[in-house]
């Protein structure tokens, strides 16, 4: 429960430092740093457990399906990662109240730093490496939010972007080698992958799973040649440098290849690659830290060069190798995080971060110099500090390492890499506290105040205890943690300051004096690197991005010119591909069912069909003929479904074709009616052709289909169940209502969502531009000059009872007849809509006393109710309730749930219906200019009897 | 002749009409294309449950067979959604219509004035 309650701690510290936005600078940082210390002292409450060898677990299913689970375990690798991410976390919450200037929003500052620090303790606490990612990911984003904190800062923006973009492609990377190697292993449990080295590495997929996760945690690492994007995201504020930069999310490489080193190190293919990677880093980031000017620059590529370090040792594959690098671990987190904040407080003080214009700091600073030579000190492993126990380690283990057949070669590069170290590490310290002091400073420096200068203190301190009792303090956190990275007990390995006169130790010295030789000679030096051929990674990187935009942009250009036309006839081209494959992968024969004799009825109908279609093809032009054409299509379509068996569709159709014309009619009344040509006579040409290809492609495979039997079609369980488990024998209706309940939901949502824009479409229509064409438009047609015949209006007030009775007969038999919500809601509107059209809107409009949008709403809520209220009864959602009820007079009633769903069916597909062909009449309305008529037959229905004259 | 070819081969006049409609260059003829290529689908999809003469999918223990009614219930719906996007996708033709004064279906001007020729220039964006 503990190690649960520590993982979710920062993330609910950053919630709470955001919900207390009102308490101002100190009450934010005070949550920050209880929350911070809390979840310290409960990681300190496991620690002597977890050192006795107690692995506290906590584990909860989240995604059993995928293999996903939120299991969390704290063993000593755990240990030591958690501790530096609250310890050094602790420091920089107390560092940043003091280092962010009034201006500087500081809540926004915590809550991105503590969900940073929740999502890092959650990478170093997973026992699942699916979650792992997950916090991986997480990382990458607030480390993204993080450095582009001061977001008006071009370098902040661009840095972030690239630190996001670097880290999150080799996240992806990391994604796909992870489901890799927790499909070999069978499991995505950290604990049971740890188990598989043999099945891993004999899988001829490990070598394809390394590349992967080595390419995240490259990335995350800034190992060559991804480091470049480090430096840039230096232009975050010091706090985060010093933080995600040094101690923390730039370690979460170096953590993983630890965390795998049981089931990934030992093979050739791991040697080769991390360790050659993690010296060629050593050395290239060594070699730019020397002759960078930027204070920050400097520790960063410092940083990468320390991180190459700790990947090469990780990469010699060797237990004693491993533990070195642990080791290194602790130590390069107290002296870059110390040096980090020394680097803040510098530039703070006098504005300047650009060691040329520093110098002679020492008189003015002597707590800041004080910390900063204790730490760059360690940093080029000067004894008697920890910098120099581990560097003489790492020397040792290189001595004794040979790379393809040269025994020396590591050795000597390693040794290359510590002398530059050495010249990077004293000339930070020379170049800025010894010397003349430069006048020209922007501000006069002093030491800062002390919660500024505490925290580093608290670190350089550690830097010498350690240096001088390294057994004593560091020693059994050592040997346990290298205990679960190499997943056996380690050597036992006293660390101690002394090692005796050994090979290392004279490489040790010759470093030490080779770095302060190349001081020496930093005037002469300096201009010559400058001569060497440099490879601006920035400008590669936004050369990469601009091409990879380009090619974005050059098939989306292809693809989609923002032309309907050329847009459909790709979409229409690859449908026509992909189906006529699809013709000639099944054999593209005629089957062998049985086909139907067709009477000459069916044929005279088919050619009314077929002709209407032509007619409408080619005289597309004449828009009102063409509608007259296109109702004949949709009634010999009903016809179809009667002769067909399907009267439900009949029904359907023949009440959708009647609004469908109303509503066309209604809208090309105010449309051109026969505009003139457009495409060219070759266009006309090609859209035949495909028209031709596609309308031969779905027909005959429709033939192919219908002259086949059916392959066992799930209908047989409609059949069965319609009335013992529906209580319906409309087999149509109640897959409608009770077996795809869902889908209707879904279906009177969207035509409900139709409706709405229709009507937010048509609504604005009389403002603007459109509002004025409204205004000038002239009727293209020849008027009637009865606006409202008198026996039509008569007519259809008299069929509206009628029609409504209809409607009702349909509703209620649908459950087992022809018939349902659907048609009912249809008929209902059309008896409506009869009115709009025989007595004019103003008339219909008055009396008209639906919403429609309540309508909507009501038919979508009853019927989302009537499938929630399955849940009463512990069913699931839609599922039917039906029994039969003996009602006095009428006799055995059967009532079924479904009845009820079916009704908000009406109410959506009434008020969806009126409210669209209600909406449209309305600005039809608004466009006539009510000019009085002087005929003897016109009469208004919407005048009342005082107005007539 | 079948029935079987009769709806097969409607369905493909219908749909072969329907795509060269909605190539055109002007919105209401799109709309009519969608119309007619709705008309195709549905009857295509119902025509996956095969055809059958005098076998409603009404249950009855008596009956001699029943017609697939799964596709029924699928064109059922089809056929209100289509009519749902039919008047959607009218109703823009028409707001844009007004807000513009065009009626092509890539929002260029439309010169009423010019002679009634071939149309403006080749080309995706005027034709």
């Amino acid at each position: 429960m503990g190690i649960l309650l520590l993982s979710v701690l920062p993330f609910l510290g950053a919630l709470l430092v955001a919900c207390l936005h009102r308490t101002g600078r100190n009450g934010q940082a005070l949550t920050a740093i209880t929350v911070t210390s809390a979840a310290l002292a409960l990681l300190l409450f496991h620690t002597p457990g977890v050192m006795a060898g107690e692995v506290p677990t906590a584990r909860f299913a989240w995604v059993p399906a995928a293999g996903l689970a939120a299991n969390f375990f704290l063993d000593p690798l755990g240990l030591l990662f958690a501790g530096l991410i609250l310890g050094i976390g602790l420091l920089i919450v107390i560092y940043a109240r003091f280092y962010l200037a009034a201006d500087d929003p500081m809540g926004r500052f915590y809550v991105f730093l503590l969900l940073f620090q929740g999502a890092m303790l959650g990478i170093v606490l997973s026992d699942n490496i699916l979650l792992l990612i997950v916090f991986w990911e997480m990382t990458s984003i607030t480390s993204f939010l993080l450095i582009g904190y001061w977001r008006h800062l071009p370098e902040a923006r661009q840095g972030a972007r690239m630190a996001l973009v670097v880290t999150g492609g080799g996240g992806l990377a990391l994604l796909a080698g992870m489901l890799i190697l927790g499909s070999i292993a069978g499991s995505y449990d950290l604990t049971t992958i740890l188990g598989s080295r043999e099945i891993v590495q004999a899988s001829p997929l490990y070598p394809l799973a390394l590349a992967l996760i080595l390419l995240g945690c490259f990335t995350k690492s800034a190992q060559f040649p991804f480091h470049f994007w480090l430096p840039h995201a230096m232009a975050a504020p010091t706090p985060v440098s010093a933080y995600l930069h040094s101690a923390t999310m730039v370690k979460a490489g170096v953590f993983l290849l630890a965390r795998l080193w049981p089931v990934l190190a030992g093979t050739d293919m791991w040697f080769y690659s991390v360790a050659t990677v993690g010296l060629v880093t050593m050395l290239v980031g060594a070699a730019i830290a020397v002759f960078k000017n930027d204070l920050k620059a400097i520790l960063a590529y410092s940083t990468v060069s320390q991180l190459g370090l700790l990947t090469m040792l990780l990469g010699f594959g060797t237990p004693m190798a491993a533990m070195v690098a642990v080791f290194h671990i602790i130590n390069h987190a107290t002296f870059k995080a110390a040096l980090f904040m020394t680097a803040g407080i510098i530039d703070h003080e006098t504005g300047t971060r650009d060691v040329r214009r520093l110098g002679g700091l020492l008189a003015v600073m002597p707590i800041t110099a004080t910390i900063a030579g204790v730490a760059a000190a360690s940093m080029a492993g000067f004894p008697p500090l920890n910098g120099f126990i581990s560097k003489e380690m790492m020397l040792e283990q290189a001595w004794l390492t040979t790379w393809g057949g040269f025994g020396g070669l590591v050795a000597l590069l390693a040794t290359v890499a510590a002398a530059l170290s050495v010249a990077y590490s004293l000339r930070l310290f020379v170049h800025v506290f010894m010397g003349k002091s430069k006048p020209e400073l922007p501000q006069a420096p002093h030491d800062p105040p002390a919660g500024l200068w505490l925290p580093p203190a608290f670190l350089a301190f550690l830097v010498v205890a350690i240096g001088l009792l390294p057994a004593l303090i560091a020693g059994p956190l050592v040997q346990a943690v290298s205990g679960a990275v190499i997943g056996f007990p380690p050597p036992l390995v006293e660390l101690k300051l002394w090692h005796g006169f050994n090979p290392a130790l004279f490489l040790s010295i010759a470093a030490i004096v080779a770095g302060a030789l190349m001081l020496r000679s930093y005037r002469g030096l300096e201009p010559r690197w400058r001569t060497l051929p440099t490879i601006e990674a920035k400008t590669l990187f936004d050369k990469l991005v601009a091409a990879i935009v380009a090619g974005a942009t050059w098939v989306t250009a292809a693809l989609h010119n923002a032309s309907l036309q050329r847009t459909l006839v790709v979409f229409f081209g690859t449908a026509i591909v992909l189906g006529t494959a699809g013709i000639i992968e099944g054999g593209g024969a005629t089957g062998a069912r049985a086909t139907l004799p067709a009477s000459p009825v069916a044929v005279a109908a088919w050619l009314a069909l077929v002709g209407a279609a032509l007619a409408v093809t080619l005289g597309y032009r004449e828009r009102f003929l063409s509608l007259i054409f296109i109702s004949v299509i949709g009634l010999v379509i009903a016809l179809g479904f009667v002769h067909l068996s399907a009267p439900d569709l009949a029904l359907t159709q023949i009440s959708v074709e009647v609004v469908t014309i109303l509503l066309l009619l209604l809208a090309l009344n105010l449309l051109p009616k026969t505009p003139r040509q457009l495409s060219s006579a070759r266009r006309h040409l090609r859209d035949a052709a495909v028209g031709v290809a596609g309308g031969g492609a779905l027909g005959y495979s429709a033939w192919l289909v219908m002259t086949r039997d059916p392959n066992n079609p799930i209908s047989a369980f409609h059949w069965a169940n319609s009335y013992a488990g529906g209580g319906g024998t409309n087999v149509v209706n109640v897959t409608l209502v009770d077996f795809r309940a869902f889908d209707t939901f879904g279906e009177i949502i969207v035509l409900g969502i139709a409706a709405l824009t229709i009507f937010a479409l048509l609504d604005t229509a009389v403002r603007g531009a459109s509002g004025r064409r409204l205004l000038a438009w002239v009727p293209d047609l020849v008027r009637s000059p009865e606006r409202h015949p008198m026996m039509f209006v008569i007519a259809t007030r008299l069929l509206l009872p009628f029609a409504m009775a209809v409607a009702i007969f349909l509703f209620l038999r649908g459950h087992n007849l022809p018939g349902g919500g659907f048609i009912a809601g249809l008929v209902v509107s059309i008896a409506l809509l009869m009115q709009f059209m025989a007595s004019g809107y103003e008339w219909a409009d008055r009396r008209r006393s639906l919403d429609e949008h309540r309508m909507i709403a009501w038919g979508v809520l009853v019927a989302s109710l009537t499938g929630a209220g399955a849940a009463l009864f512990g069913v699931p959602f839609f599922t039917t309730g039906h029994d039969y009820f003996a009602i006095p007079l009428i006799g055995e009633v059967h009532l079924a749930t479904a009845l009820l769903f079916d009704l908000g069916v009406v109410l959506a597909v009434v008020g969806a219906v009126t409210l669209a062909l209600a909406e449209l009449s309305n600005v039809a309305q608004r466009a006539e200019r009510l000019e009085k008529v002087d005929h003897p037959m016109d009469i208004d229905p919407s005048r009342g009897p005082e107005d007539r004259a | 002749m079948s029935l079987e070819f009769l709806v097969a081969s409607a369905i493909a006049v219908l749909s072969a009409a329907g795509i060269y409609l909605c190539l055109r260059g002007r919105t209401f003829p799109v709309v009519l294309g969608l119309a007619m290529l709705s008309y195709a689908i549905n009857v295509f999809l119902f025509a996956v449950g095969r055809l059958m003469i005098d076998r409603p999918p009404i249950y009855d223990k008596s009956a001699a067979g029943y017609t697939d009614p799964l596709p029924q219930a699928l064109v059922l719906t089809a056929i209100v959604i289509a009519f749902g996007m039919t008047a959607l996708v009218v109703v823009l033709a028409l707001r844009t219509y007004l807000e513009t004064g065009s009626d092509q279906v890539d929002g260029h001007p439309d010169e009423h004035a010019s002679s009634d020729g071939d149309g403006p220039a080749e080309g995706d964006a005027a034709a």
